[in-house]
């Protein structure tokens, strides 16, 4: 028993095991979900929009990562490793937010010409002071 | 020196659980997630703050779009077929898939040249405004690393084709389907979003 895992080890490790579903069916999936998300601007909903376009490509990177990438049956350590790498960009962005969609905070206020609502200085107006 | 000993760790070696070859990918596309993810990131900011993004958006042509997500979306299915014949020993046939995958890269470099030709023509370029700076610098590393794909893959089909270094196989098709995914992102925030 245990001498058949460590052989089933052994072959998942040098990629000899890999199940192979039906791709063409994925494939399929994959293409239907390309359809709605290019129909679903049409219905002119804003949230219909968002839905048909962010969370069916959150679903359409889910189906290629797992049934084309086999992310679900490699080593535990890629999983981590691409969560990782999420979660710094979530970091990066809860980081720098603030200060690209917010035009003020608690001790600064952002410049009108940075803030888009007026021209930016003309040039060489900051060294003549 | 046996022939054994002068393959490269990568082709044998196992320490952390995989072969070496592919945890090595793994990790590239580990950094590839943090520089597109930067990159997305920072124009959903910007999209957020900024209704004149939408009106910029309004200028990207969607059914291209969706046409070369389409391209990318085939081209991955057969990257994967490729892996499945690399399994089964079958060189020849991972060759064969190989190269309908490089053509379907080749197939999203020319449609994005047109693409790209028709709009600088119409006068959006990349020192147009922030939106189309962020469009070219997206879409212009995407199709930089669509093109490192097409040119590995030709050389990885060329010894695949004679049934030699077939692990090589899976490694560029788990970088070809990151290529993909980078463009399931990039298609709604692009061309959809308006």
């Amino acid at each position: 028993m245990a001498d058949h895992a460590a052989h089933d080890h052994a072959h998942e490790a040098h990629g000899e095991h890999t199940h192979h579903p039906d791709y063409v069916k994925i494939w399929g999936v994959l293409l239907v979900l390309l359809v709605i998300s290019v129909a679903g601007p049409f219905l002119e909903i804003q949230v219909i929009t968002l839905i048909t376009a962010f969370g069916i490509a959150i679903v359409k990177a889910y189906l290629v990562v797992k049934n084309f990438m086999h992310i679900n049956v490699a080593a535990k350590l890629v999983t981590y490793l691409v969560l990782t790498m999420l979660l710094f960009m979530l970091l990066f962005f809860a980081g720098t937010a603030p200060d690209v969609m917010e035009s003020h905070g608690s001790n600064w206020e952002k410049p009108d010409w940075i803030a888009g609502t007026a021209h930016p200085p003309a040039a060489g107006h900051e060294e003549s002071h | 020196m046996s022939a054994a000993s002068s393959r490269p760790i990568a082709t044998g070696r196992s320490a952390a659980g995989m072969p070496t070859g592919r945890l090595a990918v793994w990790w590239i596309i580990a950094s590839e997630i943090v520089i597109f993810g930067g990159l997305l990131g920072s124009y959903i900011m910007h999209r957020l703050a900024h209704d004149a993004f939408a009106e910029q958006a309004a200028h990207t042509n969607t059914w291209i779009g969706a046409f070369n997500t389409f391209v990318l979306l085939t081209s991955s299915l057969s990257a994967v077929l490729t892996h499945k014949a690399a399994d089964h020993g079958d060189g020849k046939k991972a060759a064969r898939f190989l190269y309908y995958t490089m053509g379907g890269g080749l197939v999203f470099l020319v449609v994005k040249a047109f693409e790209w030709t028709t709009e600088i023509q119409a006068g959006y370029t990349l020192a147009s405004n922030t939106f189309w700076s962020f469009y070219y610098t997206a879409a212009g590393i995407h199709a930089a690393h669509v093109l490192a794909g097409v040119i590995i893959m030709g050389f990885v089909a060329h010894t695949a084709k004679r049934q030699l270094e077939m692990q090589r196989v899976e490694l560029i098709g788990l970088y070809w389907h990151f290529v993909d995914v980078v463009w399931i992102f990039l298609f709604p925030l692009l061309y959809i979003a308006k």
